[in-house]
């Protein structure tokens, strides 16, 4: 998907920086690589030291970054839907009404990205900018501490330790998708979209697993 | 040895009785610097807590709560991480420049946003999860 993204924008000065949410690390993160050498940057960051400087909560999330270095369109979702939430949870099967309807979603919004290169289109202002910024509390603060030390004692295979302090920082910072999910693929891999994960989407409302884009005309679901 | 991870880095100190360390390491881990006034870092002093300062050696656990920022560590207090608070996060997503950042790609090599200056990026994530 970002691939076809680069290639379509690349003459005009323009880069992908596709950052890997991945504590497993690079080896985890090859095989879903669609296309090895790239020449945009695929990146691995298994701290998600990404979402935790830009305040996302899930993936996949974007940041628009301007000529300057400006941030013109703060964390939001990269074109993802709720669509998800009607497959059958078993076989992983949406239907095909839907598998369009999501692509569609996915390709406006792609589209906003070509708009936005090409003519500045969909930038926002710096006070839209700093409005719509991610609030970071206090508890989200400690929550992404926490998570940072369970990543570390991990990694130095204080196993036990780290699950509890991955708790905490779900139990703190109930909103990330990353920080939950992460921490119950490194339990097993494929408890991220296991019954909990169903259960936990169930919990939460409509069009807040992947809020929409504030782009007009974007449908969500 | 105690680790210690700092918002960029990941540093080795001797520290005692807790994160209790000497100014000098304090300084190098954190960048803070200990001042008559203080300890200060950039344009910015901030008064340490009485308590925590003895015999040029500074509490740096004590320090950071009192900034507002996180401070956790694992049982055994051997590693130690020292988060940017909630304030400080926010001021930064508020202010223009967007914070910068360096991670490897899969070979390994390391890549710097601030490098791609000059050209419109698109920095998104994504996952195996």
């Amino acid at each position: 998907m970002w691939q076809a993204l680069y290639d379509s924008l690349k003459v005009l000065g323009f880069m992908v920086v596709a950052v890997a949410q991945e504590s497993r690390g690079a080896e985890q993160a090859r095989s879903w690589v669609e296309q090895p050498g790239a020449k945009f940057w695929t990146l691995i960051d298994r701290e998600h030291r990404v979402s935790d400087l830009y305040g996302m909560v899930n993936v996949p999330q974007a940041v628009w970054i301007d000529e300057r270095g400006v941030i013109v369109r703060p964390a939001e979702t990269a074109g993802s839907t709720e669509h998800f939430r009607r497959m059958d949870r078993e076989s992983k099967v949406l239907a095909p009404a839907d598998v369009a309807a999501r692509a569609d979603a996915r390709a406006f919004y792609l589209d906003a990205v070509r708009d936005w290169v090409r003519t500045g289109k969909h930038a926002l202002d710096a006070t839209t900018v700093a409005r719509k910024q991610p609030r970071i509390t206090a508890n989200i603060a400690l929550a992404l501490a926490k998570f940072r030390l369970g990543v570390f004692l991990r990694d130095h295979g204080n196993i036990a330790e780290s699950i509890r302090h991955f708790a905490e920082a779900s139990r703190l910072h109930p909103d990330s998708w990353c920080l939950w999910r992460q921490a119950a693929d490194l339990e097993k891999i494929g408890k991220a979209v296991g019954p909990e994960f169903w259960d936990r989407v169930d919990q939460t409302g409509r069009n807040t697993h992947y809020p929409p884009p504030d782009i007009p005309g974007f449908r969500p679901a | 040895m105690t680790t210690l991870l700092t918002e960029q880095d990941v540093v080795t100190i001797h520290a005692a009785n807790g994160l209790w360390l000497t100014a000098v390491d304090a300084e190098r881990a954190t960048g803070w610097q200990l001042k008559p006034e203080g300890m200060c870092r950039d344009d910015r002093c901030v008064p340490l807590p009485k308590t925590a300062l003895r015999d040029n050696q500074v509490d740096l656990a004590a320090f950071w709560q009192s900034l507002g920022a996180p401070v956790v560590h694992d049982d055994a207090k051997n590693i130690w991480v020292l988060g940017a608070s909630a304030e400080e996060r926010n001021k930064t997503l508020a202010g223009s420049i967007v914070p910068d950042f360096t991670l490897p790609d899969l070979a390994g090599q390391p890549h710097t946003l601030s490098a791609l200056r000059g050209k419109k990026v698109f920095l998104t994530t994504w996952a195996s999860w």
